[in-house]
């Protein structure tokens, strides 16, 4: 009996070290990967937070897990030579020390939580001297509009912004709840129906940046993706100037066709909006999304 | 449709263009009803109405409980197989699931495994280990707790009938409106969902009152609230919860069904309605439900800890403020679910904060089952192996959890797989583990022989695997952007790692079948594991200091507790003494309470009014629930809720555990 349970503590022991191996190979192979690879002030914001924040945990998760399984080792029942002390069951100054460990730590998260929330409030303005770009979002069944009311042009499943200029965004749905996130870029938020969100980001380099939703919203959920295309100053005002060109109008009645459910839609911009599009969709002037087809 | 006497009961309800739900639901069809003609020609069929569909006995339906939770294991299991399965073919390709059915499967799998597995396995183990261990006869309010019971199998017969006869919720396992709302979910789906919640979730309610009655009003003479063992007081505070929390999620349901049901507006966002007022309500139940579910399993590891380690529990009453610390801060905190919604600053950081002082206390629990082990004599059998890999793992969910709660990094993690891999990584080595740990502590006290180790290690090992293996992965693609619930996708770096994920789903798979190989050798071999002593394990609290399985009774003679440990206690005095006490005790005649089929026949026609309901069966419904209503009248009108049992069987009873132990003190002292 005590040769197999000493097996046993050793099987431990080494199913711990595998684990070990596990989650370095996650790490690694994790690092530069979307919101680890930040392609804005935001992402790089939240990106160092997340950071901080693991390597301020990681100080006593991994002691907690080395000493878990050198205890349990250690005083396997096998072992003679490990002092058997079956009355040691309370001892003030080690609850006085288990107490204040955690507490400690979560003094320091909480300071960190405090402060970052603070600075990455997602309705904050960015701390630069560059003036926003105003962008409306809609999220509708099951696509994307993206409304530039400063220029008069709108955009569907692409949204085009210049890199180094901060984004203004104001979210709201047309239908039923999604969340606007590009993960290179930073924050994501609520698209609520009858709601107006606020979020700032910037793209600092020219990209493609995958957007998408996420949070389900019914069968086209997993089309609902669009690419962020952030181009150099001149190249987004020579793109708003040809969206101006050519394409549809976005008046209220085209604006009723965009709430029939479809998806997979292809990129497509229109030429000019009707002024106040998006309040008058915020405030339910218009009807909201039809839903699935009544059979 | 409103003249049509079955409501919106058509034949389009049944799936018959739709292979994998037809074939299935077919099979588990066949299969019952094989089941049942079995039954019933072998002859089971009164014993089984006898001493279990209609039984009071807290022990007969605690086992009823966790063999529910067991069955819906494999049921939401199944669908995580789908939903991997899914998630490796269809990248560039649309996989073998349409998103209608897949949107289904991964809402049916939250909604069973919460509400159907982790619920009536944790309440199983509760009914069955804490009269037991209180040192009492049942608990407060015996045929409301079948009742409770079989309100639970309702909801879990609902949620599974909709894979045959309509469709289930696509909204996930919280169904938020707008998405919810008739407007873009017309189908019976959502019904389904609230139905079969809204009827589960009155008898977890009734559990909650009767338990938190039952550890408050009935425990052995001498045991008071210092000597209660750390199950129990686990237990006490999660029925506490469940009687604070469970309340909101009805009414929350409710509104939602009225919105449904009779256009109302309280969550439509148009005409006054506002869904943020449903997230706050649902979070308000959902997060203290976490700690529903997870403190009563920390009073099992606590148990094992110290019955394994040799020791007592280390630090109770910091265990014991530790618990209640979580107890109340848990409803504290439920605003984590959503800082994306834009709240604002100063609440997200609030709210952030609190979640985190919650790691505090349950790093508290951490640090004392590690100082119960250090200076003990630590057994490695099957059930430690969980604690461990529990300890091991859950630090880890903890990390991840903490990470969420800091606002800014939850504004890139939220609705990714990186949440999804959190809460898999809390709940699986949490919850589950400690399941399993109990399923395996206890089961010689309720069957009288214990199960097969070896099996339950080769378990151990693979679930512990299986699981990292499946959801390390879902950290990984969480942090390359990829959300949850994705019925397809295109990008080529989340692919390698969902294989990876498949794999692990399968190496679970291997661990369910040595669980299940492991109980049906047991019971082949059962001759040569009984436990005649009824202390399998070298335990230390009462419910180990009768025979095993326990008579009817539990005791015979209520114990009298001295000490923090009463049964540790007898048996040192015992060994001290070289026998177990010097007299007999004085042995009176009991008063147990009478079977009844009352929560059985309560179901059948809660089931009846559930149906009615979710397909508008106007007369049905009615019929439903003036059924319900009479049968709570005959109960109500009954003369005879009592049978007393003689002192002579008493004693002849006892006589027989009695000698047993004594038989294995004679060894002990050898």
């Amino acid at each position: 009996m005590p040769v197999t349970q000493a097996v046993t503590g050793r099987a431990v022991a080494r199913g711990a070290s595998w684990l070990g191996v596990l989650a370095a190979l996650i790490c690694l192979s994790a690092c530069g990967r979307a919101e680890l690879e930040p392609a804005g002030p935001v992402s790089a914001a939240e990106r160092k937070v997340l950071f901080d924040s693991l390597a301020i945990m990681l100080a006593i998760v991994i002691p907690v897990i080395v000493a878990t399984l050198l205890i349990a080792f250690r005083f396997r029942a096998s072992n003679t030579a490990a002092p058997y002390r079956p009355t040691f069951t309370h001892s003030g100054r080690i609850e006085l020390i288990i107490w204040s460990i955690p507490a400690l730590v979560i003094f320091f998260l909480g300071g960190l939580a405090w402060t970052s929330s603070f600075l990455l409030d997602p309705a904050r303005p960015l701390p630069t001297r560059v003036k926003p770009l105003e962008v409306q979002v809609v999220s509708l069944d099951w696509k994307w509009l993206f409304i530039y009311p400063d220029r008069g042009v709108a955009s569907v499943n692409r949204l085009v912004v210049p890199a180094g200029v901060p984004l203004h965004l104001r979210l709201t749905s047309a239908s039923v709840w999604n969340v606007f996130w590009v993960p290179q870029l930073g924050s994501m938020l609520y698209c609520m129906h009858g709601m107006a969100g606020t979020l700032y980001l910037q793209a600092d380099r020219p990209g493609v940046y995958q957007g998408r939703s996420a949070m389900i919203n019914g069968d086209g959920f997993a089309d609902m993706h669009f690419d962020t295309e952030a181009v150099a100053t001149q190249d987004f005002e020579r793109w708003v100037s040809t969206s101006q060109a050519s394409g549809p109008t976005l008046d209220d009645a085209a604006y009723r066709a965009l709430l029939r459910q479809s998806s997979n839609v292809t990129p497509y911009t229109y030429a000019s909006v009707r002024p106040g599009l998006f309040d008058a969709i915020v405030m339910q002037e218009l009807p909201p999304g039809e839903g699935p087809p009544r059979g | 449709m409103k003249d049509r006497p079955v409501g919106k009961l058509t034949w389009q309800a049944l799936p018959l263009h739709e292979p994998i739900p037809l074939i299935s639901g077919l099979s588990v069809f066949v299969l019952l009803i094989v089941l049942v003609v079995w039954v019933l020609l072998k002859g089971y069929g009164p014993y089984l109405w006898r001493e279990w569909i209609t039984s009071v006995d807290h022990k007969r339906i605690g086992v009823m409980y966790c063999l529910l939770g067991s069955l819906m294991l494999l049921r939401g299991f199944i669908d995580a197989i789908m939903m991997r399965a899914q998630q490796v073919m269809a990248f560039h390709a649309p996989g073998y699931l349409p998103p209608s059915h897949f949107d289904q499967i991964f809402s049916a799998h939250g909604t069973i495994m919460i509400f159907f597995v982790a619920m009536p396995f944790v309440v199983g183990l509760m009914n069955f280990a804490v009269p037991l261990q209180l040192g009492v006869r049942d608990v407060a309010f015996p045929t409301l707790n079948s009742v409770s019971f079989w309100l639970n199998a309702v909801g879990a017969l609902l949620v599974n009938l909709s894979l045959v006869v309509g469709e289930f919720s696509r909204t996930g396992w919280l169904p938020y409106p707008p998405l919810s709302e008739l407007r873009y979910s017309p189908g019976v789906g959502v019904d389904y969902y609230c139905w079969a919640i809204q009827l589960s979730g009155i008898g977890t309610l009734m559990t909650g009152v009767n338990f938190v009655t039952t550890i408050l009003k009935l425990r052995a003479p001498g045991m008071n609230y210092s000597r209660m063992p750390m199950f129990c007081w686990t237990a006490l505070a999660s029925n506490l919860l469940i009687v604070a929390a469970f309340p909101i999620l009805t009414a929350t349901l409710a509104m939602l069904l009225l919105d449904r049901y009779l256009d109302f507006h309280f969550f439509t966002d148009v005409q006054g309605g506002n869904s943020m007022m449903f997230m706050n309500l649902i979070w308000a139940w959902g997060h203290p439900e976490v700690y529903i579910l997870v403190l009563p399993a920390f009073g099992i590891y606590s148990e094992v800890t110290s019955t394994f380690s040799g020791k007592p529990l280390f630090g109770y009453r910091s265990m014991v403020i530790a618990t209640m610390a979580i107890c109340i801060i848990s409803f504290m905190v439920w605003l984590h679910h959503f800082f994306t919604m834009g709240a604002g600053p100063e609440v997200n950081a609030v709210f952030g904060i609190a979640s985190m002082i919650i790691a505090v206390p349950t790093g508290v629990k951490i640090f004392n089952w590690m100082f119960t082990m250090y200076g003990g004599r630590v057994r490695f059998s099957s059930m430690m192996l969980w604690v461990i890999g529990f300890m091991v793992s859950f630090v880890i969910g903890g990390l991840t959890g903490v990470l969420l709660a800091v606002p800014p990094a939850d504004f890139q993690l939220h609705n990714s797989m990186f949440l999804v891999a959190h809460f898999h990584n809390t709940i699986i080595p949490g919850v589950v583990f400690a399941l399993f740990a109990g399923y395996t502590y206890w089961f010689p006290k309720a069957f009288g022989f214990v199960l097969d180790e070896r099996l339950g290690k080769w378990a151990f090992w693979l679930w512990l695997v299986g699981f990292w293996v499946a959801w390390a992965p879902g950290y990984v693609v969480g942090l390359e952007g990829m959300t949850r619930r994705l019925q397809h996708y295109d990008d080529p770096q989340w692919r390698p790692w969902l294989i990876v994920a498949g794999i692990g789903v399968l190496i679970i798979l291997a661990g369910i079948v040595a669980q299940i190989a492991q109980l049906v050798v047991s019971i082949r071999t059962r001759e040569t594991r009984r436990d005649r002593t009824g202390d399998p394990w070298d335990g230390r609290s009462l419910e180990w200091a009768t025979a095993s399985p326990p008579p009817i009774f539990n005791f015979a003679v209520l114990p009298n507790v001295t000490d923090h440990e009463p049964y540790w206690d007898i048996k040192q005095k015992a060994l001290r003494e070289m026998q177990l006490a010097t007299t007999e005790p004085e042995y009176a005649p009991i008063e147990m309470p009478r079977n009844t089929p009352t929560g059985f026949i309560t179901a059948v026609f809660a089931t009846v009014t559930g149906f009615a309901l979710i397909w508008h069966i106007g007369w049905l419904a009615i019929l439903g629930l003036a059924g319900a209503y009479v049968t709570f009248v005959v109960f109500a009108w009954r003369d005879h809720a009592e049978f007393v049992i003689p002192s002579e069987e008493v004693a002849r009873i006892d006589r027989s555990n009695r000698e047993a132990r004594a038989g294995y003190l004679r060894e002990l002292a050898r």
